[in-house]
């Protein structure tokens, strides 16, 4: 077991974000209630396990101007995947870099990239950047470019029964 | 369900990018990691940046209220806390708007993408199990009645420091 009960108790409070105040944790802390020094023991605690990734601004790139954003998906040879799985990471264009299963005959593709750009034109030449640099010329790829959005929020780990079976007064979902 | 009811997606093509001052830049390029876990953060980035306090929250209260900032927290690595998957269906181009706000109803779809391919719905299910994320995958599909190909990350390579500005 990675986290225990008192974790996602506090991932639940911290759903809707740190508020904006002088004491921000101490606020988390009452929501979930622990003690406010718990709060920061525990988020150090899974930051350093590396459950936690990172902890900061999460930023809507669509707002700032990042209005073209494709998926682009590569059928790589089991054996090269990992080296340009991480050579294709690096870019600093490239948001997500996973692996993920073929489906055949469905779909061949066993890498995905996320580009965000500010354009269209933009995110196919950053394509061509990656296809150049890493020599990937003939390994076969398609770039899902996104048409519209839907829906896009925050991941919503809120159990709908809480583990201690009742829910905290201000431990509400967020609004989608 | 209620098509009246049914959220169009946005239209922000035409949108203007709002303007950003060199704070706003400062705390968009500096604050998306390492963003401080002590008792009161604000006032440390307000050290760092030899600003006041009062200046931070407000500059961060509007880059909220702008949509730029989604929210300040953890992002946590993928299948720690939870589970997830990427899922994709090709739906008949007159049936997607309908199709897609079935799919957005569920609280634990997050994303939900209209792509350019011939699997033209892609969306992303996160929940606390496995278990969760299938029994989704699954009333999702016996509500549209479309095969959904459920597409798991199995490794990640990428090393999450935010979205770096340009």
């Amino acid at each position: 077991m990675m986290i225990d009960d008192q974790d996602r108790q506090l991932i639940a409070a911290l759903e809707g974000g740190l508020p904006l105040c002088k004491d921000p944790y101490g606020e988390i802390a009452k929501r979930a209630f622990m003690k406010p020094g718990e709060v920061l023991s525990r988020l150090n605690a899974m930051c350093e396990r590396g459950i936690i990734n990172r902890h900061g601004l999460i930023v809507h790139h669509h707002r700032l101007g990042y209005r073209s954003n494709a998926m682009v998906v590569w059928d790589i040879p089991d054996k090269k995947l990992a080296t340009l799985g991480h050579a294709m990471a690096a870019f600093p264009f490239v948001t997500l870099c996973y692996r993920r299963p073929r489906r055949l005959p469905v779909w061949p593709y066993n890498l995905f990239c996320m580009i965000h750009g500010k354009s269209r034109v933009q995110v196919e030449e950053q394509v061509l950047i990656i296809v150049e640099k890493l020599g990937l010329k003939d390994i076969p790829r398609d770039v899902l470019f996104s048409r519209r959005r839907f829906k896009q929020c925050g991941a919503h780990y809120v159990s709908e029964t809480p583990p201690n079976g009742k829910h905290p007064p201000l431990l509400e979902k967020q609004a989608v | 369900m209620d098509m009246e009811k049914t959220r169009l997606p946005e239209r922000d093509a035409h949108e203007e990018v709002p303007r950003l001052s060199a704070l706003d830049k400062r705390l968009l390029n500096e604050y998306q990691h390492g963003f401080p876990l002590i008792q009161e953060p604000y006032a440390a980035i307000a050290g760092e940046m030899n600003i006041s306090e009062d200046d931070v929250l407000k500059a961060l209260e509007r880059l909220k209220t702008l949509g730029i900032v989604n929210r300040i927290g953890p992002v946590f690595r993928p299948h720690t806390v939870g589970w997830s998957t990427l899922a994709a269906m090709h739906v008949p181009q007159e049936r997607i708007e309908y199709i897609a706000s079935i799919i957005s109803s569920h609280p634990q779809v997050n994303h939900n993408y209209e792509r350019e391919h011939e699997l033209n719905l892609w969306f992303v299910v996160t929940a606390l199990s496995e278990e969760e994320v299938n029994a989704t995958l699954n009333e999702i599909a016996e509500q549209t009645g479309l095969e959904i190909i459920d597409l798991p990350m199995l490794e990640s390579f990428h090393i999450d420091l935010g979205f770096a500005l340009s």
